[in-house]
């Protein structure tokens, strides 16, 4: 690495520092727009006893499900993990712990979190099981409850063009809470689709400034399909 | 006789007018775009970050990057935008989208929702639920009127953990339209055939008929 270049050689590299018990924010909502690759090299890597802080956890086989299968997760901070069978599994068993968290207020803590704001008042989960223990306060004549931010050892996060620089542009909805994410990791790890030269991405286009990015990678990613939905064709006249 | 799934959805769809921005949650209130008024304008809102959702892609079009807020392969329309979650929940909680139509387990006559979670089944989570009934406004809950064994779910008190209190404000079942406030239901219509008798038992919490109740029509 030298001067704004964040490109790294290896996978290796990239997650080079994490440790047992360390904490994680990853970008993603369900299978689209998540790090695939740097998710394999956690994998790979074997780092157990993880806090995992990320909207929903994968399926059984892929994302961060890849994670619970060798029993690397302790803690996950999601707002729905519906689509996983071994996700349940471990819960029952009690080796893995769930904050459920309203995926609004999630965003928002990783928001808080990378903008330097250690809490916010929002009226979600007001009068739910979601504010016990929480400070509340009137504004008006609405209820609030104090939520936390977060940020994390590390956050990895998935674009679709990056520049050496870090500044990134997502695909479509594989948006989600990667740019979010990206601003609350003291490591900010990316893999991007596509790497290019500094000065070949419109900077007005940016979604995601460099500044925020620490270490760079490239990945080509699988994008497996959660629930594939379609229509007829329309005839042809 | 009770309404079908589409009839709630087609009755629902009365409430859209030209211009609003809405949010469809999953299972029932996604089928409320099939009878958006042609004359009118409308932007559905995908809590994953979109808005200006389109139909299901054709098999040629399916792009993995394209998905919404069930997770379904979906499509934008012309004048769509694209925007992180955080974004995304900012219009929510600010208050900025004009409809939000969802499904509930059960309502109560505070206005109060349990629509995420049954004790003693897997906890899966409340995804945008809570965001969404704390920052609209303009809710629709759509729901069976009562469980298989005629059990209501238009109740005195919620029994399940809530999404939300004090925020709900119309719901349209299989058997009714009906409106909450003052700490009571208010049938303002019912479904084709449907006696207000057979309302009235099927609705635990207080419930009040005032004046001739019209049937629906569709």
């Amino acid at each position: 690495m030298s001067g704004l270049n964040k490109l790294v050689g290896s996978y290796e590299e990239a997650m080079h520092g994490l440790e047992d018990g360390m904490s994680i924010i990853a970008g993603g909502f369900g299978l689209c727009g998540i790090p695939e690759n740097l998710i394999a090299e956690i994998r790979n890597k074997g780092t157990k006893n993880l806090t995992i802080i990320s909207n929903n956890a994968g399926v059984d086989d892929f994302g961060l499900g890849l994670l619970l299968q060798d029993r690397q997760v302790k803690k996950m901070v999601s707002s729905y993990v519906g689509e996983n069978k071994l996700f349940e599994a471990q819960l029952l068993e009690g080796i893995l712990e769930v904050e459920l968290t309203p995926q609004g207020t999630l965003a928002e803590k990783m928001r808080a979190g990378g903008a330097g704001i250690p809490a916010f008042y929002t009226a979600t989960g007001y009068g739910t099981e979601v504010a016990v223990g929480k400070e509340t306060r009137q504004y008006g004549d609405r209820n609030y409850i104090l939520e936390e931010s977060i940020t994390a050892d590390f956050a990895i996060v998935k674009a679709w063009k990056a520049d050496l620089h870090g500044n990134a542009i997502y695909r479509m909805t594989a948006q989600n809470f990667n740019p979010t994410a990206a601003t609350a990791g003291k490591i900010t790890v990316m893999e991007a689709e596509h790497i290019v030269e500094p000065g070949e991405l419109d900077p007005a286009q940016i979604h995601t400034p460099g500044i925020y990015v620490n270490r760079l990678i490239q990945g080509d990613s699988e994008k497996r399909i959660e629930q594939r939905t379609t229509r007829e064709a329309p005839e042809k006249s | 006789m009770a309404l079908s799934r589409d009839q709630i959805a087609q009755r629902v769809a009365r409430e859209i007018r030209d211009g609003f921005y809405v949010n469809l949650g999953i299972g029932i209130p996604t089928l409320v775009s099939n009878y958006v008024p042609e004359d009118m304008e409308v932007s559905l809102q995908s809590e994953n970050g979109l808005l200006g959702m389109g139909p299901f892609p054709t098999e040629d079009e399916i792009d993995a990057d394209l998905i919404n807020a069930g997770k379904q392969t979906v499509t934008f329309n012309k004048g769509a935008s694209i925007f992180s979650s955080a974004e995304s929940f900012a219009m929510i909680r600010g208050g900025h989208v004009d409809l939000t139509v969802l499904g509930a387990f059960e309502l109560d006559v505070q206005g109060n929702i349990a629509s995420y979670m049954i004790p003693g089944k897997l906890i899966k989570g409340m995804g945008g639920a809570m965001d969404l009934v704390a920052g609209a406004d303009n809710i629709i809950v759509t729901m069976m009127h009562a469980d298989r064994h005629g059990n209501s779910k238009l109740l005195s008190k919620c029994t399940l953990p809530l999404t939300g209190v004090g925020c709900i404000k119309k719901v349209v079942t299989d058997l009714a339209y009906l409106e909450i406030s003052e700490g009571k239901f208010h049938l303002i219509e019912r479904a084709p055939g449907v006696s207000i008798e057979e309302i009235l038992s099927k609705t635990q919490g207080e419930l009040v008929v005032s004046g001739d109740i019209p049937e629906m029509t569709f």
